[in-house]
């Protein structure tokens, strides 16, 4: 996937499509990844079900991405038959799941943007896509609030849980710039009235996040810093690979199984 | 009870039992779901929702703590619930209930 080629119309709604679902897909099997280890039974049951929820909206997007690509493909192949430089998602969303500081920090991070994202996207003019907005904006809040209130309680918490916290969002913070990536692609979808306008929520999300480590008793890194780069053209961090390894091998052992 | 009173009552490391309500649909009353441990209000009220209310249960959640709840015992039993059969003069049994009446129960 190259930087510099211009993408048809379709094929720039297939890779935004993908993106959001590839976002989606990898967060959520790092999240299935508590199920049985959660620190108490109500948090393993929370942490299982935002998991399930980011795969059920990976999985109506990339049932829509087949759809608008015409070219028989389904949701497992691009789930469990692409390599990993064809995946899209963003690196903080493949990153290990760490502590729950870790995985609550990065909750947040990830959350809080597309709650924004898709307060913008629900008004797309394609009715379909719109839909699909819609209904996984409600998860979406609820996910949010989740994560805010972990944030909140551990940070302004005790010594060790403020600790912990305060390391996961340093060590997160390299990666939410690339949140904020936008190419061709995304003045596409927004030419067409499709997309959304990262740029017109950035401030607020911005305050979103300092407001709450702040009330959260943390500092906050420096918006400043070095950030990673790369992950929409396929260029991951070195935990992609051996994650989707584990992801996909058993679909393509055989990959003519059925349910049935 | 203060929230500082409610954590003090406990072990500081313990998240103290809430008991669970749930309301099946508009207007009807609040049904016992179960039980679940969490560190606050917030984290009960969020707690029920992830344990008690994924299936489209209901449209609303009470969460409070169980200590909070004064329960009869079995020992009351007897003086609190045998019902005064054998005393008629205390029920109104002796009117027709209209039919208008009868049906909104």
């Amino acid at each position: 996937m190259s930087t510099t080629k211009e993408l048809s119309l379709k094929e720039s709604k297939v890779t935004y499509l993908l993106r959001l679902a590839d976002d989606r897909l990898i967060l959520g099997q790092r999240m299935s990844e508590w199920c049985g280890h959660g620190p108490v039974l109500e948090e393993d049951l929370a942490l299982a079900n935002m998991a399930l929820d980011l795969i059920g909206h990976a999985s109506s997007l990339y049932a829509y991405a087949a759809e608008v690509e015409g070219e028989g493909n389904d949701e497992d192949h691009f789930a469990y038959f692409r390599d990993d430089y064809d995946f899209t998602n963003l690196q903080l969303c493949e990153l290990p799941k760490g502590d729950f500081a870790f995985t609550i920090a990065r909750q947040f991070l990830f959350s809080s943007f597309s709650y924004f994202q898709y307060e913008k996207l629900k008004d797309s003019k394609d009715e379909q896509f719109a839909g699909m907005i819609n209904k996984h904006l409600k998860e979406i809040k609820y996910h949010l609030r989740h994560s805010r209130d972990w944030v909140l309680k551990l940070g302004d918490g005790t010594e060790e849980s403020k600790k912990r916290m305060q390391e996961a969002f340093d060590e997160l913070w390299m990666y939410v710039g690339e949140l904020f990536f936008i190419d061709g692609v995304d003045e596409m979808m927004l030419a067409k009235g499709n997309g959304a306008d990262l740029l017109s929520f950035k401030d607020e999300w911005k305050n979103l996040v300092e407001d709450t480590l702040t009330e959260a008793t943390l500092t906050v890194p420096d918006w400043n810093q070095f950030m990673m780069t790369g992950s929409r053209n396929g260029m991951h961090t070195e935990h992609l690979g051996p994650m989707l390894a584990q992801m996909q091998f058993l679909r393509r052992s055989h990959p003519d199984a059925d349910w049935k | 009870m203060t929230k500082s009173e409610l954590m003090s009552e406990n072990n500081e490391k313990d998240w103290p039992l809430w008991e669970v309500f749930y309301q099946p649909k508009n207007g009807k009353p609040y049904e016992h779901a179960g039980s679940l441990h969490a560190s606050d209000a917030e984290n009960a009220l969020q707690n029920a929702r992830d344990v008690y209310a994924r299936r489209n249960e209901g449209i609303g959640i009470w969460v409070v703590p169980s200590n909070q709840i004064t329960a009869s015992t079995p020992e009351d039993m007897g003086s609190f619930f045998d019902p005064a059969s054998d005393k008629p003069y205390r029920h109104p049994q002796f009117y027709s209930v209209p039919r208008a009446v009868k049906k909104r129960k």
